[in-house]
């Protein structure tokens, strides 16, 4: 299978002269779900800003379906590429059927292939159809984050992007979801770059993990190369994860 | 309760007169109010975007709020296109304080949309436009309806102003009032428009409460969006029209002015209706023009072709010229003055409204009075009572006392000009100098007394008319010659009476006039 997205000898810095990405190689095969973990201003969400094209690399390239982001034509890019964030961002004016429906009436799709696909889309993140005409804000934060999901899917994209998309959840709802969108993506099989905080999560989520310390991806692998990793960040990480001691 | 019922006969004997100003003050703030949204919006989202830019914009706008309302009818009275008496004038001032407040919430509203959802909408590929469309613009709609409704309520006080060059609405009552010192007139105006502010207010708010209620849809469906700019686009096309039509103005009209007091007022009906019965122009009426400068400037661009004038106020007003007493010299001087400018005076229409020298009837008639210097023996024993600015001006009372030697009792008490008439029947002073004219005269038996020593300058009132209009309608010299010399002062009196004590209406007034003779 080829790669979906590559990063390329990427570095990416502010204008104030912040290295934020550091000459980043990485290459992420089509359908792999793909768990980035590190620190809050590690970088790990520029990542993801520099595959929807919202930022440019200051060299290197970042290649989608094998074209440089510099070539595409950034709408078109970004309809391609499903974008989940942590506040989720649903419109308040906007139903949730309206939320879910946007870019397709956008792409003109006739009226009843949208409804077909936003109950589609509803049953397939765990919602009832009923929730259709509800507004935004009569959701619980668990129902924002699912919508948002399938807002995210509605166009099919190929890739799905999720910036730490369950943090702002309470552990219960967070562990929930975290197994549905697992199971979700074992029949959608999309290229996922998922960011998150938290290593159970990337373990879960993440068929592979990077492990991105202060703009370098310091380690690449699944669970068992983590565990069996001697570099001090990773050691760090996974000390997460030991269980409590009383 | 007495005020309340003489406005109440003042609307009932006025229903077509205040349906007509009602309807004319409705029509300038929807126009206006329409015209500043259409600009203030675009402008808000642009200064929303553009933060540099949009400093400046509101600076400007700003600015413009800060220049009091009746000096910016000033400013563009004397503009190319966009000046003038008229409608037209007054939509641009309107419209140019209606822009800010929408402008204001425009930019804030935009400004204040919540940064995530620009994010996601972004990340989700909509375009720039999409997004101000879709998510800026209705998120910030309740917004820019608060600003819609502050600048359509400041609307309808603004035009009542208007009223002053010549727009027309609720104003015209007011200035009226004004002129007149009535209060019922000025209430008759003022209450229609306080109400229509409330009821503006209200209604907006109403829209305003409905739109960000978050169950309704305010969503602009495609379909919505077009009907929308159909509406936009027919009314910016009337507006348009209405711009062009009274730009264009027909060449068989004539345009007939006034100043804004009841005596101008039925001077100007008096042209009018002279020009109707006489030949088959179309007659329109700029009546209750703010002053004497603003007619003159109308009547010099050609936004009105006559109105008049008194030769006194011609001399020294607007030619700026010394005061010369003899009557037959003001004539000539001013008549070559108006001709140099393309203007012609018409023959004075036989009274002088010159400063009368007044006492009571009865004291006259006991005494034998007839003039001012058979007053000048009793006048140690008076008291006397002047308005302001007779008493400082230099033709006034200083230049009158030296004249015939005149003295009284004690300094001459200052008063109110509309007030000294009463003050002088009711005996709290012997002698006031008020308008020749004044329908008080006859209504309360006061007494003129001559000026034997001519020592005012002469107010003879003259029509002026443009001279071009005068070429191109030849049939206009022989009309208004009618009227020359047929008015003297005591006739002027009656009818100023008829309208400032017995609140007749001024154009019936003229008309039984005319039909009399």
């Amino acid at each position: 299978m080829s790669d979906a997205i590559v990063f390329d000898h990427v570095s990416f810095a502010y204008a104030d002269g912040r290295v934020i990405v550091d000459d980043l190689d990485l290459a992420i095969p089509a359908g792999e779900p793909f768990a980035l973990v590190g620190r809050s201003g590690a970088g790990k969400s520029t990542l993801l800003r520099l595959v929807n094209r919202l930022a440019l690399p200051a060299s290197g390239r970042v290649l989608v379906d094998g074209r440089d982001t510099r070539e595409w034509e950034p709408i078109a890019l970004r309809r391609r590429i499903g974008f989940v964030q942590q506040d989720v961002g649903l419109f308040p004016h906007m139903t949730v059927a309206e939320n879910i429906g946007l870019l397709a009436r956008i792409e003109h799709w006739p009226a009843d292939r949208i409804r077909r696909r936003t109950d589609e889309l509803l049953t397939l993140v765990g919602l009832s159809a009923d929730l259709r005409d509800r507004w935004p804000d009569e959701l619980s934060g668990g129902q924002q984050q699912r919508v948002g999901v399938a807002r995210a899917l509605m166009l099919d994209p190929p890739v799905l992007l999720m910036d730490e998309p369950f943090g702002a959840l309470d552990p219960l709802t967070r562990l929930a979801l975290r197994r549905e969108f697992r199971h979700l993506q074992s029949t959608l099989r999309k290229t996922v770059i998922i960011v998150t905080h938290d290593m159970l999560e990337a373990f879960e989520l993440g068929d592979r993990i990077g492990a991105i310390d202060e703009g370098r991806l310091v380690a690449v692998g699944g669970r068992r190369d983590f565990e069996a990793s001697t570099h001090p960040f990773v050691r760090a990480l996974m000390a997460t994860l030991e269980p409590l001691r009383s | 309760m007495n005020v309340l019922l003489q406005l109440w006969r003042f609307w009932s004997t006025h229903q077509g007169e205040l349906f007509a100003m009602l309807t004319r003050h409705v029509w300038l703030v929807l126009v206006a109010t329409s015209l500043a949204t259409a600009i203030g919006v675009p402008l808000g989202v642009l200064a929303a975007k553009r933060p540099r830019l949009g400093k400046s914009i509101v600076g400007l706008t700003n600015l413009v709020q800060t220049i009091p309302s009746l000096a910016l009818f000033g400013f563009l009275l004397p503009l190319p296109f966009i000046g003038g008496v008229g409608a037209r004038t007054a939509l641009v001032a309107l419209v140019l304080y209606g822009i800010l407040p929408i402008l204001q919430t425009t930019a804030a509203g935009i400004g204040s949309v919540d940064r995530s959802l620009v994010r996601a909408a972004t990340a989700m590929g909509l375009t720039a436009r999409q997004r101000l469309l879709l998510i800026e613009i209705p998120l910030a709609l309740p917004s820019m309806l608060a600003g819609i409704r502050v600048s359509t309520v400041v609307s309808v006080g603004t035009a009542t102003i208007a009223a002053a060059i010549g727009a027309g609405g609720l104003g015209e009552y007011i200035f009226r009032g004004l002129a007149m010192v009535d209060a019922t007139v000025i209430l008759a105006g003022a209450i229609p428009s306080a109400a229509l502010a409330l009821l503006a207010d209200a209604l907006l708010a109403w829209i305003g409460r409905r739109a960000s209620d978050r169950h309704r849809r305010w969503f602009p469906s495609r379909r919505r969006a077009a009907v929308g700019a159909a509406l936009v686009a027919t009314l910016m096309l009337i507006v348009a029209a209405v711009v062009v039509y009274t730009q264009r103005g027909s060449s068989s009209t004539i345009t007939i002015g006034s100043k804004n007091f009841t005596e101008q007022i039925l001077l100007g009906e008096l042209l009018a209706q002279t020009i109707e019965r006489g030949t088959s122009l179309h007659v329109e009426r700029k009546l209750n023009l703010g002053g004497t400068l603003i007619c003159e400037r109308a009547l010099a661009s050609g936004d009105i072709d006559a109105y008049v004038e008194y030769s006194g106020t011609a001399l020294t007003a607007i030619f700026k010229e010394p005061v010369i007493r003899d009557r037959r010299a003001v004539l000539e001087l001013i008549r070559q003055r108006y001709a140099d400018s393309g203007r012609t005076l018409l023959e004075p229409l036989g009274f002088n409204n010159t400063f009368a020298i007044l006492v009571r009837g009865d004291v006259a008639r006991s005494l034998g009075l007839r003039t001012i210097s058979d007053a000048v023996p009793h006048a140690r024993g008076w008291r006397a009572g002047f308005g302001y600015e007779f008493l400082e001006r230099e033709d006034g009372y200083k230049g009158l006392a030296r004249a015939y030697g005149l003295t009284f009792r004690e300094p001459p008490h200052v008063m109110d000009l509309s007030l000294s008439y009463r003050a002088l029947a009711g005996q709290q002073v012997d002698l006031i100098a008020g308008d020749a004219t004044a329908g008080a005269i006859a209504a309360l038996d006061l007494h003129m007394l001559e000026d034997d020593k001519a020592f005012f300058p002469p107010y003879d009132a003259v029509p002026v008319i443009r001279s071009a209009t005068l070429l191109a309608h030849p049939e206009l010299r022989g009309a208004l010659h009618g009227l020359a010399g047929r008015l003297d002062e005591a006739t002027m009196r009656t009818l100023n009476e008829a309208v400032d004590i017995k609140r007749r209406d001024a154009a019936q007034v003229v008309r039984e006039f005319l039909e009399r003779r």
